[in-house]
């Protein structure tokens, strides 16, 4: 080979032997190329498989659609309304602002909203969609699906949320959803909880019925891109829906029951089935529209709630709690009887007052009553007979049977947020007060006042006790649930308490009924009989009851003196209004109570509405009425 | 022209198509088509947008590598200190004007075309030094002061292209440069002293970087660090490879490009596309095939009878082993996302004109290498 420059070979050489070098050093490289695909893709192959198959499926939950709550003829009184959502993902947080300020241009958000947006887009892991924006409208929807090219990663979900036919008038029984906060899984492992779009029951019905009536989560195992949209369904694993409730709750009863309350500012009514215990009306006004929670309750609605006087957010007929005053004067009466301290002849004096040391005990009957027996005292309301009857029987004897008529005790009726009241004893006082049990402790609570203190509840469940003849009854909100798959029927009506008895004696109870029978013939609240016109009301349905008149402010003996009426009393000073009365007197069915507070006497304010309940829930007779019931179409 | 009795005849075109290199034009065809492969499943089994404009792109270079092929070395001889100036021009323009891509200016829109300068420098850097040393006397190869000038022509790109910032194109210069310097005869001290100087300049050159780039290198040594965030490509890119396995997840099955957990699957990315689907075997027949591409670029620069055809050839199967390794040790968390293509593989125009450009002058070299050229002009 010929050389055509002298010094070439030289340089060719060196050349030669350095090239070799670098492609010794690039063949080393290459090897550990082919080393590191051998590690990844051999020994490591195992754990990226598991790793690219966790990219790549991603678990969704359906939420199961909620039970839902009908009256116990069938009407509707909670169910599920299509909710369209907007519904966004993002791609690990980027490009939030941008999105966050395009969704405001076509919802005008506000501030706050946008403010939530962005922090549950950039905290979202795992590509889970957050909520932007819930019942939207059609108009909403079609400029949602004009602008989509421009949002990315949002899209419409159809999701359900609660409705609330009746509004106000169950707000207080029905109760509300609301967003699943931390407590709400406390003892609760269910994983659909943890969806953003599920609701949990926060008050009433909603509440205690929660775990059946939320039903079952579905899972469905979808594909999903880098940006968590579903490129198709893998597995799917159906839900069950929640459980349908009948409730006991006779909805056209109700509402006549609340139109007579809201005649006052502010009451509470609790009509009972004494054999069954059904509740079949229960208002407490002034109440709230349930609905302004399930859309979402605004930050100056929710504050006008929590501010009012009546607080409409308060279930006044199991929380509110009240002296019972002469409604009490029953259980003295049984604790009397039962503790042989009076005989059912016993005649107790009463001149207008009774002295304990220096303290003046007043009868609300000025003259007093005169010699009485325990149907005359109950009758006339006398309340030097009952001071006496309570000494002679004992705070003890008192106290168990208080607690025996359901005073002092959280009932069985379930519902969130029920009071037990104060059934005094000397125990009770010495634990709260740290002072021994007096006499004119005795003295007060023989008349319903002092620390006594009941709920509406409580006042029904214990004329119901002593109307059934003394069958520890219990008040009950639930009539039948089931699947949507069963079918949903109310149990066949029933005429003998199947509670057991609370031992009474028999004729004691008969006395009290009896005394409870003379109050509406004779006594205090013979005024119901007959109305305006002077005509006998409704002379077929035969009542009983107690009229009651709590203090609400200690009348003081100059007041006493100036004769100042209720009237010229601020309105929050008045006496609360009470009457007890079941019906009808021959073969007993229904009880009632009514509180209306601040309504200044028992007879005159509460007496008429218990009336008037009573004779329409005795017309109606929904406890043996069987036709009335409408089936809901299962969905 | 007494060198004239020595000089071989000029050879007819005949000949000269003879020479081609044809076993390499089918090697080079064959990754292509693999390119062509992995780009029709990284759109989810179409040819648009990519493969089909991939196809069509290298019949294009085909054609420019089989023409340059032909053009005498000579001619390269001539052109190198204008190509290499040139593109230097446009390297300034680029800085200057340039539109911004990929978070950094690396492109320059003329007419319809986007051109990125940086992969014209590539080439020029190896002309321009095969043309100075082929100039040189051994002994002077291997003096300081003659290797200031090299020094020069290897760093003057190499600082354009950072300002961009393009920290994968400054490494692939810096080290095919070192690389043409190395095979040139430069001492070996010298290298060893400017490795220690690079060590010294690192704390300055890490404050020059920009954030994301440090980003990269820190994510680079550290991936967990931020699993959802700058670590997140290296971290998708391994469990693409890794679940590939053995034989892979089979032709337009690979999970993590279809549903794009892969960032860049069409471009940096195509590897791991690729060798998702196709497995280890996969990944190595296509190793295999780079690997044909370099022995033949070696022997064909070991047979070049002048010096200037052997760095040029050298220089190219050195600029296509960076490509290689740069790209591939990246996807497998072996290097920092520094955004080098896969030649041949990687969709995109200008890396597949200048890297078939590159193979054309290496052919050339086999096709002319017995030509005389002159020492000094």
């Amino acid at each position: 080979m010929m050389r055509y420059r002298k010094g070439d070979g030289e340089r060719s050489g060196l050349f030669t032997r350095r090239a070799l070098l670098l492609g010794g050093a690039q063949a080393v490289l290459l090897s550990a190329l082919a080393g590191r695909l051998y590690q990844l893709q051999v020994i490591e192959t195992q754990r990226f498989s598991t790793l690219a198959e966790e990219n790549r499926i991603n678990l969704r939950l359906l939420p199961p659609s909620r039970g839902l709550i009908l009256d116990r003829a069938g009407q509707p009184l909670a169910v599920n309304r299509n909710n369209f959502r907007a519904m966004a993902t993002s791609d690990r947080g980027r490009g939030v602002d941008v999105l966050v300020e395009r969704l405001d241009q076509i919802f005008s958000l506000g501030e706050t909203e946008k403010n939530r947006l962005l922090r549950e887009l950039r905290r979202s892991r795992n590509a889970q969609p957050v909520v932007v924006r819930e019942n939207l409208g059609w108009e909403e929807v079609a400029r949602l699906e004009f602008n989509a090219p421009d949002l990315p990663g949002v899209f419409i979900d159809l999701g359900q949320t609660r409705d609330y036919p009746e509004g106000e008038l169950m707000s207080h029984i029905i109760g509300y959803t609301g967003r699943v906060a931390d407590e709400d899984l406390a003892g609760r492992d269910d994983p659909v909880l943890q969806l953003a779009t599920m609701r949990f029951g926060k008050k009433g019905v909603e509440r205690s019925l929660e775990d059946s009536i939320r039903g079952r989560a579905g899972a469905v195992q979808v594909e999903v891109n880098a940006v968590g949209r579903v490129v198709r369904e893998l597995d799917r694993t159906e839900g069950q829906p929640g459980s349908n409730a009948l409730l006991t709750i006779d909805l056209d009863l109700q509402r006549f029951v609340a139109d007579r309350v809201k005649e006052h500012q502010s009451g509470s009514v609790v009509v009972m089935d004494i054999i069954t215990g059904d509740i079949l009306a229960m208002v407490s006004t002034p109440g709230f529209d349930p609905n302004t929670f399930a859309r979402g309750i605004t930050q100056g609605e929710w504050r006008e709630l929590l501010d009012s006087p009546e607080r409409p957010l308060h279930n006044k007929s199991i929380a509110g709690v009240y002296p019972p005053g002469s409604t009490y004067k029953m259980v003295t009466a049984l604790a009397a009887l039962e503790s042989k301290a009076i005989e059912p002849w016993t005649r107790l004096p009463c001149a207008g007052h009774l002295e304990l040391g220096n303290i003046k005990f007043h009868c609300w009957l000025k003259g007093g009553h005169g010699s009485t027996n325990v149907v005359e005292a109950i009758a006339q309301s006398c309340d030097c007979f009952f001071y006496e009857a309570a000494r002679k029987a004992g705070i003890d004897r008192i106290a168990d049977v208080g607690n025996r008529l359901g005073f002092g005790r959280v009932s069985e009726l379930g519902l969130p947020g029920e009071s037990a009241g104060i059934q005094p004893s000397r125990a009770w006082k010495q634990e709260k007060l740290g002072k021994p049990w007096q006499h004119g402790d005795t003295f007060n609570l023989g008349i319903g006042q002092g620390f006594m203190n009941a709920t509406p509840l409580q006042l029904a469940i214990m004329t119901a006790r002593i109307a059934n003849g003394g069958y520890e009854v219990q008040p009950n909100l639930l009539l039948a649930s089931a699947t949507p798959r069963e079918e949903l029927v109310p149990p066949k009506p029933r005429d003998k308490p199947t509670a057991p008895s609370l031992r009474f004696n028999p004729q004691h109870i008969a006395l009290i009924r009896e005394g409870m029978v003379q109050v509406v013939a004779a006594g205090t609240a013979s005024h119901l009989r007959i109305d305006g016109k002077g005509k006998l009301v409704e002379p077929q349905f035969k009542f009983a009851g107690k009229t009651g008149t709590a203090q609400v402010k200690r009348i003081t003996e100059r007041e006493r003196d100036m004769g100042i009426t209720q009237d010229q009393l601020p309105w929050h000073l008045r006496h609360h209004a009470l009457f007890v009365c079941f019906g009808p007197v021959d073969n007993p069915r229904y009880a009632c109570s009514v509180i209306i507070e601040h309504g200044k006497a028992g007879g005159a304010t509460a007496g008429p509405i218990g009336r008037d309940v009573l004779l329409e829930v005795m017309k109606r007779d929904p406890s043996r009425k069987t036709d009335g019931f409408r089936k809901m179409a299962s969905r | 022209m007494s060198l004239a009795l020595d000089a071989p005849a000029p050879i007819g075109f005949g000949e000269k198509i003879w020479r081609i290199n044809w076993g390499l034009v089918l090697v080079l065809t064959a990754i292509a088509g693999i390119g062509v492969v992995a780009l029709y499943s990284a759109a989810g089994g179409r040819f648009e947008p990519w493969a089909a404009r991939h196809a069509v792109r290298y019949g294009a270079a085909f054609g420019l590598m089989l023409v340059v092929a032909m053009i005498h070395p000579k001619v390269w001889l001539s052109l190198a200190w204008p190509i290499y100036i040139v593109s230097m021009l446009l390297l300034v323009a680029v800085d200057v004007v340039g539109k911004i891509g990929m978070g950094a200016q690396r492109w320059l829109v003329v007419g319809p075309m986007q051109i990125q300068p940086s992969e014209i420098a590539k080439v020029a850097v190896i002309l321009v030094l095969a043309r100075y040393y082929h100039g040189l006397r051994k002994e002077e190869a291997s003096k300081f002061l003659y290797t200031l000038p090299p020094l020069a022509v290897i760093l003057a790109p190499v600082a354009l292209v950072m300002v961009q910032p393009d920290l994968g194109t400054a490494m692939m210069v810096l080290l095919g440069g070192g690389a043409l310097l190395f095979v040139a005869g430069v001492r070996l001290w010298m290298f060893l002293a400017a490795g220690i100087a690079a060590i010294g300049c690192l704390p300055i050159a890490w404050s020059f970087m920009h954030e994301y780039q440090r980003k990269r290198v820190l994510t680079f040594l550290d991936p967990d660090r931020d699993p959802l965030g700058a670590g997140y490509h290296i971290t998708q890119s391994k469990i693409a490879i890794g679940s590939g396995g053995l034989f892979g997840k089979g032709f337009l099955k690979g999970t993590q490009s279809s549903l794009n957990f892969l960032p860049e699957k069409q471009t940096d990315f195509i590897f791991t596309t690729f060798v998702e689907e196709w497995g280890m075997a996969g990944a190595m027949v296509l190793l295999f095939l780079f690997a044909l591409v370099l022995v033949w670029g070696f022997s064909i620069s070991l047979r070049s009878q002048h010096h200037f055809g052997r760095l040029v050839a050298l220089g190219v199967t050195a600029m296509m082993f960076l490509y290689v390794f740069i790209n591939t040790a990246m996807v497998m968390g072996l290097l920092p996302v520094v955004g080098v293509p896969l030649p041949l593989v990687s969709n995109g125009g200008t890396a597949m004109v200048s890297v078939m450009f590159a193979c054309g002058l290496l052919i050339g070299v086999n096709v002319y290498r017995d030509a005389q050229l002159p020492l000094r002009r």
